[in-house]
């Protein structure tokens, strides 16, 4: 880990589905988990929507945390992404989920992906999006 | 992703310039807009009820609504706009997606609220995209908000996705 950890430290639970705004929350995360001595764990997942890859996910998500200079676990998650956040936040004792969410289309108008909308309404976590 | 589109195309629908007496009695004007309307969109925009704001738009901020109106005022964007007494009341536009679809919007201030403009903006604009030969258009609406979703169900659009937070609909124009 980059610093060490504190009484604000969590254990986070990123997930990161091949979006622009998923890459965005991985570099926040990263700033943020390196101030406060979190604990991350990134999880990959293929996003229908984006119709993305995991392994090209993993491969990037890994080089950005190279470049950071920060260690995380990967794990890639099967079925369906939402329900499975919430799942393992709870059941591996997470602190909070972290995903990017919110695109803004050409007009303006801002999009909430079907599985942000799953967890910030099924977590028990808190839940923090990036937009 | 895959947007799915009524197979029957709607209307026909009047193009501007119109001119039409709202519920309320008031003449409105229905023309295009183009660049040169910026500032008094501008003016209309800064005044705009925040609560009547929806997924973002219109922004807050007189420097976000000006970037804003950057890229919907473009050249291959369509825009209507309403005006009383020679003040901007609502605004309409049609903005290309990556698919050759347009997306929809629409905005009234909310002193000219339910007296029927909105309807009119909303067939204006799509009369002004079947003379430009647009086709296809689609919109998101907040689940909740039932008075914009009977306003484009009255007009011809269908639900084309509910799944997610917010609702989309669509129309086919040709």
């Amino acid at each position: 880990m980059g610093s060490a950890r504190n009484a604000l430290s969590m254990h986070v639970l990123l997930g990161v589905g091949g979006s622009e705004l998923s890459y965005q929350a991985l570099d926040e995360t990263i700033d943020r988990a390196r101030e406060a001595g979190d604990d991350l764990t990134v999880a990959v997942f293929n996003n229908e929507e984006m119709d993305t890859d995991g392994k090209a996910i993993e491969q990037r998500v890994r080089e950005t945390l190279d470049e950071a200079k920060f260690e995380a676990a990967i794990r890639h998650i099967d079925g369906d992404p939402g329900s499975r956040l919430v799942d393992i936040a709870e059941s591996e004792g997470f602190d909070r989920i972290v995903l990017g969410s919110g695109e803004r289309s050409t007009l303006g108008k801002i999009q909430l992906g079907s599985i942000a909308e799953f967890v910030l309404l099924n977590a028990q976590t808190p839940v923090t999006l990036i937009r | 992703m895959i947007r799915h589109y009524p197979d029957e195309p709607a209307g026909p629908f009047p193009a501007p310039p119109r001119q039409q007496s709202d519920r309320e009695e008031r003449s409105i004007q229905f023309r295009r807009a183009d660049v040169t309307d910026r500032t008094a969109l501008i003016e209309m925009y800064t005044q705009f009820d925040p609560a009547d704001r929806a997924q973002g738009i219109p922004p807050a901020r007189e420097t976000a609504i000006e970037r804003w109106l950057e890229t919907i005022l473009d050249d291959d964007c369509f825009n209507v706009v309403a005006s009383h007494d020679g003040d901007l009341v609502g605004h309409a536009t049609l903005v290309p997606d990556e698919q050759d679809g347009y997306e929809l919007a629409i905005f009234v201030l909310s002193a000219y609220q339910g007296a029927g403009i909105g309807t009119e903006l909303v067939e204006t604009l799509l009369g002004l995209g079947q003379s430009e030969g647009i086709d296809r258009v689609w919109l998101t609406v907040e689940r909740w908000n039932d008075p914009a979703i009977a306003l484009y169900r009255k007009v011809g659009f269908e639900t084309a996705n509910s799944e997610r937070f917010e609702l989309e609909m669509s129309i086919r124009l040709a």
